[in-house]
């Protein structure tokens, strides 16, 4: 165990796992000598080679229709999209090809692919590349959504996608690639659709992913100066996403906060919060809330998009609401 | 190579005649009057060697060796059929004849293809992979992008154009400012030559010489095959985008009579060799519709199998 970045996480799945299968190869735009536009990638390619680092062209939809193809004969390829706003080019090959490929054609075959790709804003990119899109895909049957929030559960997380036979998105954020965290130096596997709770608290529940864990946490513990008790559950994977760890921790505490930070209509707290509702309404004392980005771009600017983000200090306030309104 | 044409069109007329009679629901896209292509082309190829097809790949999938009575079946809907009820005309699969699917997106099954290449390529497993793709599916964004990735990598790729002239209802001379669409192949580096698509022998031979390129490691080819689809493009289909002048030009021009006629000149076949063979083709076809027809419908409890491996 040492301390490593996220990203450094993220490079050690991928070498760790290149190692250990020659079938797997990372692909994408300028990820080779450049190592991608976070450097997520840099150095790989002195270990590996042009082959299996593979830059390709600007194409996102046709790139990652050549990754699935690539995968439906045995290969294990992980695609970088450089920022997750990209995926609305690529969606027509995840959501008509690779997540349907097996169930269509009759389990004749397994789809091994890894879609990584950074979401989130925080650093001022602005409408077309500060999205958190990963929600829409919830609703993409036969595909799965890994999003980590620690760099631990990035290197496991990212570990076990690959060793799946079944085309995972893997969402990594912006702000959290230079966060450092503790990781274990050799193979590290998490599972998916467990979530971890990250914190016990028996005031309040509240469920986040990604960056929003992070910020749940910090929440938290200004709460608990206030003497709010709040349990913060991350979720690890959306799909499959662990209703049970959310709804035995909302079932204790009476109150669930969802925090995300895509924008709120049909998110995962209109899912979640639902899902939770229908089984333990009666446990609740107030309804569940929600707490996303506003149906709006995300603006350049940075007290604009400070103003309609997610964060640690407008968790607070929601969980302080909750508290009083039951 | 006759009688696996004369298959291909018994069965899609057969198909045809089902899915009218409502045996057959949603829809159905045959290739009548397109046997000779994939007939020529798996001629050449070796059986390990891949395809990926289009949404008109009931003929492809029979001349990469699939069985006619799963074919059928899932045409059907039937648990027998290729994908158990799931597919459809236009969603079926045979992986162990390396036919790699059929496909309900125009285009999207271009960049498969040549990621299939790419594994290939990687596994350094000397096979070649067809891409098949229509007129209008050549100007779907995926072929562009595809065919240049193929070109710097020099994958083992064939792109099949099968050019019969519409898409849906649209003329391909009103779709393209180029004539043929074999001229986009120089846009990407990649060699490209037109075909008559309805000469069998002419398609055996381009196939040969691209795969030829393909396995020495020189990368892609385009393939234009012109052609000519003498059934509608679907069952709502009243073609009132061609006319009937036309359609005669091109029935003339039969891949399957023309065909016949080339190997009687050289003595090669006669009325009975003929006979038999339509005979023996016929036989295929009506034990796949029997068999598709006995074939249990699927039970709705298992709809969410195999979603994930
Ligand atoms: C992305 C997409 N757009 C449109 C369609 C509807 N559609 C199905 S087949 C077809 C025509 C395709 O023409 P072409 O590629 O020339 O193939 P052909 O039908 O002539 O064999 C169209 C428009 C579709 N299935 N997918
Ligand atoms: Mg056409």
């Amino acid at each position: 165990m040492r301390e490593i970045t996220y990203a450094r996480a993220i490079r050690e799945a991928l070498a760790q796992e290149m190692r250990r299968d020659p079938n797997v190869f990372c692909m994408g735009e300028d990820i080779a000598l450049y190592g991608g536009a976070f450097k997520v990638t840099e150095g790989l390619l002195d270990e590996f080679g042009p082959e299996r680092v593979r830059n390709t062209p600007i194409s996102e939809g046709s790139i990652t229709g050549v990754a699935t193809g690539a995968a439906m004969l045995g290969m294990r390829p992980v695609l970088e999209l450089m920022f997750c706003d990209f995926l609305a080019l690529a969606a027509d090959q995840i959501l008509n090809h690779a997540a349907k490929f097996r169930h269509v054609y009759g389990q004749q075959v397994r789809v091994p692919l890894t879609i990584r790709t950074p979401s989130g804003g925080g650093r001022g990119y602005g409408p077309t590349h500060s999205q958190s899109l990963e929600t829409w895909f919830m609703r993409v049957p036969g595909l799965k959504i890994a999003c980590p929030a620690s760099s631990a559960d990035a290197k496991g997380l990212l570990t076990t996608a690959i060793r799946d036979d079944n085309p995972v998105l893997f969402i990594e954020n912006k702000m959290l690639y230079s966060l450092k965290g503790d990781v274990p130096e050799g193979e590290h596997l998490v599972p998916f659709g467990k979530a971890a709770i990250l914190r016990r608290g028996d005031d309040l529940t509240i469920a986040a992913y990604s960056r929003m864990s992070v910020e749940s946490l910090k929440a938290a513990s200004i709460l608990a100066g206030e003497g709010i008790s709040a349990e913060v559950i991350d979720l690890r994977t959306l799909c499959p996403l662990d209703v049970d760890t959310v709804v035995a921790s909302a079932q204790r505490t009476g109150r669930l906060l969802i925090v995300e930070e895509g924008t709120i209509t049909c998110g995962l707290g209109a899912e979640l919060g639902f899902r939770v509702f229908e089984r333990i309404w009666d446990y609740l004392e107030c309804p569940p809330r929600r707490l996303a980005c506003p149906d709006v771009p995300i603006p350049c600017n940075t007290k604009l998009e400070a103003a309609i983000l997610p964060s640690a200090v407008k968790i607070v306030d929601e969980a302080r609401a909750m508290m009083e309104a039951g | 190579m006759y009688r696996d044409m004369l298959l291909l069109r018994f069965f899609e007329e057969r198909a045809l005649r089902v899915f009218l009679e409502g045996a057959v629901v949603g829809t159905c896209h045959a290739g009548i009057g397109q046997e000779a292509i994939p007939v020529g082309i798996f001629s050449v190829l070796r059986p390990d060697d891949y395809a990926v097809s289009t949404h008109r790949g009931h003929g492809h999938m029979l001349a990469k060796g699939a069985d006619p009575r799963r074919v059928m079946a899932e045409l059907f809907g039937r648990r027998d059929g290729y994908a158990g009820g799931r597919g459809g005309s236009q969603h079926m699969a045979c992986f162990e004849v390396g036919f790699l699917g059929s496909n309900g997106i125009t285009g999207g099954g271009i960049p498969i293809a040549t990621g299939a290449a790419l594994a290939c390529k990687m596994k350094r497993n000397g096979r070649v992979v067809v891409s098949f793709l229509g007129d209008g599916a050549s100007n779907q964004g995926t072929f562009h992008e595809s065919l240049n990735m193929a070109a710097i990598w020099k994958l083992p790729v064939i792109y099949a154009c099968e050019n019969n002239l519409y898409a849906m209802s649209s003329p391909w001379s009103e779709m393209a400012a180029v004539k043929d669409v074999a001229e986009r192949g120089a846009a990407y580096g990649i060699p490209a030559e037109v075909v008559d698509g309805n000469d069998v022998l002419a398609v055996r031979e381009s196939t040969a010489r691209a795969a030829a390129r393909a396995r020495s490691g020189e990368g892609p080819t385009l393939i234009e095959f012109k052609t000519y689809r003498f059934c509608g493009h679907s069952r709502s289909d009243t073609m009132p985008y061609r006319t009937r002048e036309e359609e005669a030009e091109w029935l003339i021009r039969c891949p399957i009579l023309r065909f016949s006629e080339r190997l009687r000149s050289l003595g090669i076949l006669d009325d009975s060799s003929e006979a038999k063979l339509r005979s023996d083709a016929m036989r295929i076809v009506a034990d796949a519709e029997e068999f598709a027809r006995n074939s249990p419908e699927p039970d709705p409890e298992s709809v969410a199998e195999g979603l994930f491996a």
